[in-house]
Parts: structure tokens; sequence; C-alpha cells
């Protein structure tokens, strides 16, 4: 059977690529700001209810149901506190590069989107958050945002729904940890960015200690089309419990990397085949995918060909559909050196506040670089798998299990290639021959 | 009160507990490094993990979970095992293993923890990180290699001493605790970090390398170097107390002490009085107590005779010379040696009436020419406990960092007959106001007065509060005031009277050339103004060397236990009094200290309790229109008294943290 992909009129990205102007005029032109007023007359719990029958999971990579997070918040204030919507714009997933398109490309969705969520979670402004390196990004979304208010489609009166609703654009400073959602509000309050315990969770103290809850740039992009075109429409794409269309970002050894949007589940050949012109020196050349961003385990070649790439069918083959940054490795990578790199980057983004983390990344890290030059013992291999573990689950946040997830995933599936390095540099016969 | 369950083990908790109190109170022991229960959670040492069930699939950190009804909590699971085993592996990876000259051996909770909770042996064969020291001042020394990034140092600067001084750079492995700039930490009680600190990161600098926790006698006792009464542990060795540990007292100090109170013992070695001396040809020369006891019997004083009570001496001191004085035929007493003169009538009017740990419960604190900072730095702590759960502080004197924000409504105390208006609304509307009259104001006509109206005016005595507080800056005041160590004039008044003989009881503030017709002995330990201004020198106990009665701010009376011997010649002060009443033909009747504090006891009954004493508030009408500029007495936190003086410790602090000196380049 093949696979129905996303026809262009059911796009809801239509200028992801930059062909078209990012600013207000372009964008109403695409839709954006389209009697934005209507959508909020409908009222919170409706727009709430539309959001959970969409079916839209979070696109930040936990994949938690965005309308129901959004019922988290509080119906109404009982000492006077304001709620806030925090977008997380800091994309530092090595492989992840949809939001960037989004803040640069269509700035207006995210706005338009801001106002409507904002609205719907009863906040009293949004804060967008946006990862330091992105220096361009930051200032045409800074200038959509002075475009809109100067339209009065934000502000006093936004869009002359008779809701007062401010939109802030926060600049962080590079690092990967202010991502996780509480070290962003952190962050924002001008601290040092590093995870809050929870409970208590930002729906019920947040930014500045007010109810807030932080969602993903794309998860507030879409929002205004899903209630334009309807629940049933959104929900129309992918398999159950994975429905939408999604912005895939693919990287490494395609014939053509790119951000596309497609529909959810398209399966991982099909994906490949229509968008990137297929794997570079063909499908047997493919040795293994990370297929949601650097954190999650990588899938090997022949379980992740015929897979849907949504977040319950990369669960079953042991990974996850995270940002959906699928990087593709061909049999020239060297496995264990793209792992021990990752490696190195969680090593070096651990916030240092909680100590598996701290103390694990870089034991993990300089392990892995023994077992890439093939400097170890077989029993390190062990050894390393217990470290993952010993750090999975027992952080404050879930950078100690990014770190972990990906080192798993290469003792999973490609043990005997650490053990033939092992065993090379050592001049070890291999164990078979010896036993003979 | 919601029901848990732990270890199969069911008990209900109190509302608002965590898993970890929870588990406390079945029993069970749950280790861990960045929980204290004074300070916030930061829950990053991941040492505390239960199982907890409803929950994750995984281990939850005890000390910031709430308790939850019908929570099945494991203390003792296979997991549980595995995550501290797991926890306590990453936190040795890059601890060094230097123990043997580590000063936290012995009293070091990795150490400890890793013994109970850890697997034995370490997998990591790696190189051990290495971190560079931080200064932080003369107290705090610093090995950060062994820092574990508990942040127990960081929360308590920022939240109890109101310091930002001390705080974390650097991410991931790299994370390093400092003191940013590497200048001393600002705060009068830096000391507590090194109690703090669960490893030997933060160890205590004037007693680097000096012994080992189990060759110390430990001894209960009071610190005399403010009014508050810190319970503290001496620990000696042989003849010498090496350092001073607070104990934990939630009415008094709760667990912490000043920089003082631990660290002005070395001057307890030094400058000390170890033999008696008398004046002759006018140089002090040693002597036989034989002599120096004939000298003063020389004097013939008949009742002319007085006695000054300095500002560390104990009850027990002071009443041994009110006693003596009382049978030469005179109570010319008197204690407060600058020449304060406020109203003594009603004792409830002149001390802090408000519980120290009421005192966090207060919604307005004034303070009236009061820098708590430096005359009660416990009391300060207190008030930004206040502050935390939301009260606002007024304050009349001139402006200083006091660690909080303060409303400061002039320095000229004429203000406190016009009140702003911001005040009065906050006191009208106050639940638990306070006022904090500081010695500062003491010395002005009609501030006692003034305060005693105001406190009338908004009604700061109230069923169950009474918000009318004294702060006096001396360990001996409350008892002195107790045992009648004050004259309707002051020490004016002792002067006038032209005293043919002047006992000065470790008192070394006095202006002496108002006794140049005296004959002045001194009956106290160090070598200071006292000494130099005496024509006899009785060489005394200092305040681990004798036991004895304190009376704090509050009027709550506490007992000090002897640590160690006095020095040479010198002896216990009572025991001095009542061998020259022997000599001047007036013996004492009482034969050993039981007898002595039993006298006392007859004679001052609230004495002989421990605890708060009790008084009926019926204050003095006073003067009542104060007019000047109250000045804070306490110019250098760490040179007040003559230990301070001697001690090498606070005189460094003193360069450093008040003068500027630059140490670290010093030393360089």
């Amino acid at each position: 059977m093949s696979f129905d992909f996303l026809a262009d009129k059911d796009r809801i990205f239509t200028n992801v690529y930059g062909f078209q102007d990012w600013g207000l005029k372009a964008a109403e032109a695409r839709g954006d700001w389209d009697d934005t007023k209507a959508l909020i007359e409908r009222g919170q719990d409706k727009i709430i209810e539309e959001m959970k029958a969409s079916g839209l999971r979070g696109r930040g990579g936990a994949g938690f149901p965005t309308g129901l997070k959004w019922s988290f918040m509080p119906k109404e204030s009982k000492d006077g506190r304001p709620s806030f919507l925090v977008i997380n714009a800091d994309e530092s997933e090595p492989g992840s590069c949809k939001d960037r398109e989004i803040l640069r490309h269509d700035p207006h969705k995210l706005i338009e989107g801001a106002l409507i969520a904002g609205f719907a979670m009863r906040a009293r402004a949004a804060y967008i958050y946006v990862r330091g390196e992105y220096i361009r990004e930051a200032e045409v979304m800074e200038a959509a945002i002075a475009q809109a208010y100067d339209a009065g489609l934000i502000g006093k009166n936004a869009s002359k729904s008779g809701y007062d609703f401010d939109v802030y654009l926060h600049r962080g400073a590079g690092a990967y940890i202010c991502g996780e959602e509480t070290a962003m509000i952190e962050s924002l309050e001008g601290k040092k960015g590093q995870p809050r315990l929870k409970p208590p969770f930002p729906a019920g103290a947040g930014l500045y200690g007010c109810p807030t809850t932080v969602n993903n740039v794309e998860s507030i992009a879409v929002v205004p089309t899903i209630l334009r075109r309807g629940a049933a429409w959104f929900s129309s794409f992918g398999r159950e419990n994975n429905h939408g269309t999604k912005l895939y970002q693919i990287s490494g050894h395609v014939e053509r990397p790119c951000v596309v949007e497609e529909a959810m589940s398209i399966p991982f050949r099909d994906l490949i085949e229509k968008h990137c012109g297929g794997i570079r020196g063909g499908w047997d050349n493919l040795l293994a995918v990370i297929p949601g961003g650097s954190s999650v385990p990588l899938v090997p070649a022949e379980q992740i060909m015929d897979a849907p790439m949504d977040f319950d069918g990369l669960k079953a083959v042991g990974s996850g559909l995270g940002t959906a940054a699928v990087i593709v490795m061909d049999r020239s990578t060297d496995i264990v050196q793209a792992i021990s790199r990752i490696s190195y980057f969680y090593k070096h983004e651990s916030c240092g506040q909680c100590t598996p983390c701290r103390e694990g990344t870089g034991w993990m890290w300089r392990v892995m670089e023994k077992l890439r030059t093939g400097d170890a013992e077989i029993s390190d291999i062990d050894m390393l798998h217990q470290v993952t573990k010993q750090i999975e689950g027992h952080t404050i946040c879930a950078l100690g299990d990014a770190a972990a997830w990906p080192i798993q995933g290469l003792i999973k599936h490609f043990r005997p290639e650490i053990e033939r390095r092992i065993h090379e540099r050592n001049g070890d016969t291999p164990m078979m021959e010896a036993a003979e | 009160m919601p029901k848990v369950t732990v270890d199969g083990q069911e008990i209900e908790v109190p509302a608002g507990a965590t898993v970890l109190q929870a588990c406390e109170l079945a029993g069970k022991e749950i280790p861990r490094f960045c929980y204290h229960e004074r300070l916030s959670i930061a829950g990053n040492c991941r040492m505390c993990l239960v199982e907890v069930k409803p929950g994750p699939p995984k281990p939850q950190a005890s000390c910031a979970l709430p308790a939850a009804d019908g929570q099945e909590i494991r203390t003792d699971s296979e997991m549980v095992k595995h995550a501290r085993e797991g926890v306590m592996e990453f936190l040795l990876i890059n601890h060094p293993l230097d123990c043997p000259i580590c000063d936290q051996g012995g009293e070091c909770d990795l150490q400890d923890q890793a013994m109970a909770y850890g697997k034995g042996r370490s997998r990591y064969e790696l190189n051990k990180r290495a971190v560079t020291e931080k200064y932080m001042g003369p107290i705090v020394k610093t090995i950060m290699t062994r820092c574990i990034h508990c942040t127990r140092c960081v929360r308590f600067a920022e939240e109890v001493a109101g310091v930002e001084d001390i705080g974390a750079i650097g991410r991931g492995e790299n994370m390093q605790i400092t003191s940013y700039l590497e200048h001393a930490v600002q705060s009068e009680l830096s000391g507590n970090v090194v109690d703090l600190c669960p490893v030997g990161a933060l160890t205590s600098k004037p007693y680097a390398f000096e012994a080992r926790p189990w060759e110390l006698k430990k001894t209960l006792g009071i610190d005399v170097m403010d009014a508050v009464g810190t319970n503290i542990q001496f620990g000696a060795r042989g003849r010498e107390v090496l350092r001073v540990l607070p104990r934990v007292n939630d009415d008094v100090n709760e667990e912490w002490a000043t920089d003082k109170a631990r660290y002005a013992i070395d001057g307890l070695m030094r400058r000390r009085l170890d033999k008696p001396y008398v004046r002759r040809d006018g140089t002090l020369q040693p002597v036989s107590w034989q002599d120096a006891f004939q000298a003063i019997a020389d004097v013939n004083a008949g009742s002319s005779v007085a006695a000054i009570a300095g500002d560390q001496v104990d009850c027990e001191t002071m009443y041994a010379a009110k006693a003596l004085l009382k049978s030469m035929g005179s109570d010319q007493l008197e204690g407060r040696q600058t020449g304060m003169s406020y109203d003594v009538t009603s004792l409830d009017a002149v001390r802090f009436n408000t519980p120290l740990a009421d005192l966090e419960h207060a919604d307005v604190v004034l303070l009236i020419g009061s820098n708590p900072r430096h005359e009660a730095p416990l009391v300060n702590t207190r008030i930004r406990k206040a502050i935390k759960r939301g009260a606002k502080i007024f304050a009349f004197g001139a402006e200083t960092d006091l660690t909080y924000k303060v409303q400061w409504l002039g320095d000229d105390l004429a203000g406190l007959s016009s009140l702003p208006q911001a005040l009065a609304d906050a006191l009208e509307g106050a639940e638990r106001p306070a006022l904090i009259l500081g010695p500062g104001a003491l010395t002005i006509d009609g501030a006692h007065g003034a305060a005693l109206k105001l406190a009338d005016q908004f009604k700061m005595v109230r069923e169950g509060w009474n918000g009318f507080n004294l702060l006096h800056t001396s360990a001996a005041r409350m008892g002195g005031l107790m045992l009648g160590y004050a004259q309707a004039g002051g020490i004016a008044d002792i002067v006038r009277g032209k005293p043919k003989l002047a006992f000065f009881l470790g008192a070394d503030e006095v202006d002496f050339s108002q006794f140049d017709s005296s004959f002045k002995v001194y009956v106290g330990h160090h070598g200071d103004a006292g000494a130099h201004a005496a024509d006899v020198i009785l060489p005394a106990a200092a305040y681990p060397e004798k036991a004895g009665t304190y009376v704090n701010i509050e009027g709550r009376v506490q007992r000090s236990a002897k640590a160690v011997f006095a020095p040479g010649d010198a002896r216990e002060d009572w025991a001095i009094f009542r061998a020259l009443s022997d000599i001047l033909g007036h013996r004492l009747p009482f034969d050993d200290f039981d007898g002595l504090r039993a006298a006392m006891f007859a004679d001052v009954p609230a004495l002989a309790d421990e605890g708060l004493v009790p008084y009926d508030w019926a204050p003095p009408k006073l003067a009542d229109s104060p007019s000047g500029v109250p000045s804070y007495p306490i110019r250098d936190y760490y040179l007040t008294n003559a230990i301070c003086r001697a001690s090498e410790t606070m005189n460094r602090c003193s360069a450093e943290l008040v003068h500027g000196v630059d140490m670290l380049e010093a030393a360089e």
C-alpha cells in the first residue's frame, strides 16, 4: 500500500522555504491573521476542546497532548497572579532545524498562534525564548512582532477581540539545557539555566511563580490553521494517536537533506525517497538512523526502513520521534565516533546541577572515546551500559536520559563493532577461533 | 494528615511534609547531601532517592516530593539500593582520595554515607577532576577539588546570611562553586558554611590541621560575644579550646553561630593574664596572690567600694562581687560601662520581649537606632525570615546595609514624635508589630520613652504577642540588670561617689580616667584596657574556663559548662572573690560553687530556672521626645571585646572585611 503524501493544499507551513516574504502582508495573503477575532470569540473552552480533538501532540519532542496541557492552566486567578505562555524557540537539539524555518519565514503564524493559545489558556503574555545562535531569526521575529503590534493584532485589544495580550522576544545565550522548560523559565527570570524540581509543575508555579505553559514553536504555530480547518481535518492525517502534519528535518547521508512538512506516520522509506532523493549510495548503503534528534537511540537500517515515522511507530523500534530530526548515516559512518561525539555534546551541555548527569556524562564520554579507539576492555562495554542505567531516570530533568539513550542504542545494535575494535587494537584473536 | 506506608509500616505525617520527612518519622535513615532542614530544597544530589507508588517507574528524590495520602514508599528495595550506589559512585569518581589529610575526616557525610550506601569499590579508572581553590576570606578555607556541588553554601549565603557572594559558575562537570571575584565573603555568618559543607571542600581556616574530631573533649557552652546567647559546644584538647561549634537550639540560634562566636577563641591563648600583678612605681609587677590581696586590703576602703561589670561576665561572678560589696556595706554596682543610663525600674521594658523564634512571624518591624547585622547577627537572620514571610521593615537611623530592604525614615530620632504616614499605616494594620530599640538609640534621652509610647499607641503588646524589644550587645547585660548592676544615673552615679576601691570585672570599655582617684582592681582574663589602667590585676577565667549562668536578650537563663582550666595562676572569678573576702575580713557565706549558686538563687530566684524569665508587662512612664542622631556603637564588628582583640583571626577579619586590606595580595 502506498502512502498518501501530503497534498500542497493541506500544508500548514506554506512558506517554509522562504520563497515568499515573511512580512505581514505576505502572511495575510497566505491566510494568517484572517479574522483572528472570530477564532478568539469561540471562547477558551471551545478552543481547547478543538485542540484536544485534533490530536495534536507537542512537537518539541516529548509528544504530550497540547490541548490537554493547556487545560491544566487555572481557569481563574485566585490570588491575582497572571498566567504566561512561554514559547520554546531554543531549538538546540542536534539535527533539529524546523523552528528556525518558522521563525524566519513564517513568524506571523507563530505570533497568531501565540495570541490564540495565550487566550485559550488565559495567559497575559507570551515570551518567545529564541536560541542565542539564531541571530537573524530573532531579528525577523522581533520585526514581525513589531508589525503585529503596529497592526493592532496583538497588544491592547488584540485583533479587536477585547483581549489584551503581549508578546515578548527573549534571546538565550546558547545553552542547550535552556530548552528544558523549567530551565528556560529560570533563564527567562535572569538566573542560571538549571532545570527546576517538579512538582511544582509550571502550570502551577512557573515563570515568576505564576502559572505557565511552555510550548514548542511548531505546536503553537499550527494552532490557527487547526482551528480554521477544523480538528477533523488535522486528525485525518497519521495513525491513531499520532495525528496531524509534521515538519521533518532530514540531514546526513541522503541525496538532498531538507526540511519538509509531511503527514504523520509516513514510512521512513517514502519520506527519504520522495523528499530526499534516496539514501546516498542506495538503500543497501544505509547503516543506521537517529530518527528524532540526537537524544533518541539510533535504529539500525533494517528496522527503520519501513517504520512509520510517528511517536508510536518509532517507540516500537526502541527509539522515538523526538523533534523528527532524522539523522541518516550510511556505511561510511564511524558509528562509534558518531555516538561518542553526541556524548561529548551532552557532557558539554549538562548544567551541572545534579550528580548523575554532572559526573556521569563526562565519564560516559571518556569511556566512549576509549571504545572509539578500541583502547578498552570488553568489560568496559558492560560497565558503560550500567553507567547509562545509573544516569537514566535518576536526574532532575531529561538531559540525563538524553545522554544515556544514544549510548544504549549503540551498545544494543552495534556491540559487535565495538568489540571488533577492542580486539583489533589489542591484537587479540577473535573468540571463535580461539575456542577451536 | 496524609497517611503513607514506609517499607510496609503505615504512618500518618503532618500535612506539607515531604517523603523524606515521612521516612524519617518512620525511623528510616535517608542519605542526603544537598538537603538541609533550614535551607531551601535543591534536590540536586540525588542521594535521597526512594521508590514511591503511585508514580513513574523510577526512583524519586524524596527531599522534594510532597508526601501524599496513600503513597507506598520503599527505602529498602533493590531499585533504591542501586540508585544510591549509583549516585555514590558518581560522587566519588571525581572526589579525591585525600581523606587522611582532610580536615573533614571523622565528620564527613560523604565518608560516612560511602561506607553505608556505597559499593565499596570504584570502576572509574580515568583521571579525576582538579579544581583551583577559591579565596573566601580569613575564615573559610577551600579545597574545591573535594566539592560535590550540593550548593548548601550557596543557599546559605543567599537565604540565611543574605549575601550573594557565593555561587556556581560553569556548566556540567566544569561547574564550580566560587566567591566569583574571590573576595572574602562579606558576612558575619560565613563560618556556618563550614558546618554545612558535607565534605571537606569548605573547612575552617583557623582550625586547619589542628585536630581530629574524636580527639576533642566536647563541652556545652554559651557564647558571650553578643547578647543572643548562642548555644555552643567547646571542642578542647588538653588545656586549649580548639574550636567552637553551634548547638541546635531553635529558640535561640537555630543551628547557626556568628563568626565571632566560632573564631574568637584563638584569642584565649594570647595576651592572657596568668598571674596577679600590683602596680608599683608606676609599673605593673607580678606578685603572689597573697601580696595582691594584701595590696587591696591595704586600701582600707571601708564601704567606699564599687564594682563595674564587663560585657562578658557570668552571673556567678557578678553575684560574688555583689555579695562582697554588700558585706562591705556598698551597693555601688554598674554594668553599663559606656555610661548609658536608661531606666531599669521594669526589666521587661529593657529586654527583647519577642521570643526570637516568634520574631520570624512579625509582620512589621521597626528598627530604632539599631544595626542588628552587627549588634546581633542572629537576630538579623530572624528578621530576614520574617521578611520572607512578608514582613515590612522600617528604620530610624543612619542608612546601612542590613542585607535586606529597609524603608529608611531618616536618621534623627525626632521622627519618632511625628511618625511618617507609611509607618503609621503599617503599624496600624499590623497583627504582630515589633520594634527594636538599639543600643545607639539608648544613648539618646527620650528614645526609650518614645519607643514605649509607640508600643502603647499601636498595641505592640497584646494577647500572645509582645513586640517591644531592646537589643543589647552585652552578654552580661540582662543578668547584670537582674542582679542589680545598674544605678539610676548609670556609671556617672558611681563616679560621683568617688569610691576608694573599684573592682572592674572584665570591664575594658570604661573611661578609666573617671576613676583616677580610685584604687582600681581588674579581675579579668585579658591584658586589655582594664588591665592597663589597674592598680591590681587579679587573673581570672574566661568563659570556657568556668561554669556560668548567662541571661540573653530575651531574658533566657542559660548555663555554660567549664571546658578547660584557666592558664597559669588564673582562677575562677567567684573563687577570687571568696578568697579576697577572707583577707578583707568579710568572709562570704559560701565555700564552693554550688553554695554560691544557691545563694544567688536565693537572692534572684529567677536565675534558678533555665529558660525564659517571666515578667509582667508594666512599663514605666518616661520622657518621650527624643532628638538627635544615634550612632551605631559597633564600628568594628570583629573587635568588640578583649578576647576578639587578642584573636589573630578576628584581627584578620577586621583588617580584611572592615578595613578592606587585601589579604590575598598581602599573602603573595
